[in-house]
């Protein structure tokens, strides 16, 4: 599938009206990232809920379509799911998510930015947790 | 004078890379400021260094290591010519324009910048332009301050001047910014920067590609630019220095060929240019290099500006009569070099070159390594497309063609 076919009502959809946008108070988790090449950026910040589940997660940022279409429509994937499953996450499944099966090299990244900072969320707060429950 | 005008069709064909289709469409090479495309003469230069001179120069007394040496400094000479050096050991070959800069940081910045010393820059300047002098700033506890732009996209020259009355001890400047096309007038601003007692570094990387640049008018003391950018090789570029800037540097890089005698109580320096030139250097980059040159002259430096000139005309029309499109840089052709950055809508530069590329039109997006310029603009990319010899009007309209249907895409 070429590059520009990404570019369909769907994904100009979630770009021009992105779901869970905005900041959640209080929260439990915080994180965020950007792409040097492109200067995306995305930060997504979840609340978990006692039996570690993603109780509600919310994203900003600024960047291409792709980046942020794809951070919009990985929240709604995500809510409702236990935190686990975040590490579980792989590319195919954000190129799933997105109905596409290549993005070509230039461009992955800009659809893999939300999913590293929401793993690299879930992972900091999972250690921390660990960390918790030993003392 | 149009018989005298640049047959772009005639150049496009010199050009092998030129005939590839990208997703089955024409390409239309807009990408000239990242890097230029080869003509044919200049494959063939490369290849045939290896195939006829290939050896190690300045080191053999056989014939090929004399065929080599007498290839690189062919080389250097047309150089030479080419910006108008008054010598030839004020040519040094580096790997490119980054390196060059960084030469003129450790070899002549780590030695003469001290602490509290002043060094001016301005925004417009490219990433390779700006962090050398960062760290040779915090290195020494020396100060830098940015000459800002004026709303049409030109060099605060006021600025300048308030900074030349604090006595600044080195000035280093884009003759021609990579983002807006602007070309500072060099000659000016090495004059001011002189009066001043600063010494003077002048990146060229997007102007000696360009149009006729003459380093004795221009009087600066260090002058950079690429090879890659002027139809040459990657890895080859060069710095020019008057001889007297050269000789109180100190050598940037260590070994080989570039002393004189080494002893186990230590080592002396080579001559000019040489003294800069460490181990065994890019030949065939050089080679390629004095093919490129060859070229240039061959179609004439002012018809090449003259050309960029037109086309940059036309595209400032086609693209400012295009609804949704923002320009940013001078509006006057003679203001500027081939170079337009621009954006459509609110549609990042990324979604856009992607577009663009599904047509076959290869635009740079993004901050163009230039963010300081980017912050000062008030945006966070731009989409820039950027001229050379081979390009056409027909290439501009492709740009407006494959635009305009990133436009229906994004309903703009």
């Amino acid at each position: 599938m070429s590059s520009s076919d990404i570019y369909r009502e769907l994904i100009l959809d979630y770009y021009r009206n992105p779901r869970n946008f905005g900041k959640l108070d209080p929260h439990d988790i915080e994180s965020r990232d950007s792409n040097p090449l492109c200067g995306d950026e995305v930060e997504i910040q979840v609340k978990v809920s006692p039996d570690n589940k993603i109780e509600d997660i919310r994203f900003h940022g600024k960047g291409c379509a792709i980046s942020q279409a794809s951070a919009s429509m990985l929240t709604e994937l995500a809510k409702g799911k236990p935190l686990e499953w975040v590490k579980e996450l792989s590319k195919e499944d954000i190129l799933k998510m997105l109905g596409t099966s290549d993005l070509g090299p230039a461009r992955i990244k800009c659809a893999l930015l939300s999913m590293k900072v929401l793993k690299t969320g879930v992972y900091g707060y999972l250690g921390a947790s660990l960390e918790d429950s030993d003392r | 004078m149009r018989s005298q005008s640049l047959d772009a069709e005639g150049v496009k064909a010199d050009f092998p890379i030129l005939k590839k289709k990208v997703h089955g469409k024409r390409l239309v090479y807009l990408d000239n400021a990242a890097t230029t495309q080869k003509p044919r003469s200049v494959v063939d230069a490369v290849s045939g260094y290896y195939t006829k001179h290939n050896a190690n120069p300045h080191r053999g007394v056989h014939q090929l290591s004399i065929e080599a040496t007498e290839v690189f400094d062919e080389s250097r000479r047309k150089v030479m010519r080419f910006i108008n050096a008054a010598r030839f050991e004020e040519v040094v070959f580096t790997s490119g324009a980054t390196d060059s800069l960084n030469l003129v940081r450790y070899g002549w910045g780590s030695k003469h910048i001290k602490g509290d010393d002043l060094i001016v820059l301005t925004i417009m300047e490219h990433h390779s332009n700006i962090v050398p002098w960062q760290l040779l700033a915090a290195e020494k506890g020396a100060r830098i301050e940015f000459v800002g732009i004026t709303k049409e996209g030109e060099l605060d020259e006021g600025r300048f001047e308030e900074l030349m009355a604090e006595s600044p001890a080195l000035v280093a400047f884009t003759h021609c910014s990579n983002v807006l096309g602007t070309i500072n007038d060099a000659k000016k601003l090495c004059s001011s920067a002189k009066r001043a007692g600063a010494t003077t570094v002048v990146d060229a990387a997007q102007s000696v590609p360009h149009m006729k640049t003459d380093v004795q008018d221009i009087d600066c003391d260090f002058l950079a630019f690429s090879g890659h950018k002027m139809l040459a090789p990657m890895g080859i570029g060069i710095v020019y220095g008057r001889r007297e800037k050269l000789a109180e540097a100190q050598p940037y890089r260590s070994g080989g060929d570039m002393i004189k005698e080494v002893h186990t109580s230590g080592a002396t320096w080579n001559d000019l240019p040489y003294k800069f030139e460490a181990g065994t250097q890019n030949v065939e980059g050089a080679v390629g290099l004095g093919a490129a040159i060859d070229y240039l002259e061959a179609l004439g430096m002012d018809r090449v500006r003259q050309h960029e000139e037109d086309l940059l005309d036309y595209a400032l029309q086609k693209l400012e009569g295009a609804p949704g499109i923002t320009v940013y840089g001078p509006k006057r052709p003679s203001d500027g070099a081939g170079v337009i950055s621009f954006n459509l809508g609110d549609i990042h530069p990324h979604d856009i070159a992607s577009i663009l590329d599904e047509e076959g039109v290869a635009v740079r997006s993004g901050h163009h390594c230039a963010q300081p310029l980017i912050e000062e603009l008030g945006i966070t990319a731009a989409t820039r497309a950027s001229f050379y010899v081979y390009n056409s009007r027909e290439d501009v309209d492709e740009l407006m063609n494959a635009l305009a249907k990133a436009r229906r895409i994004f309903c703009i």
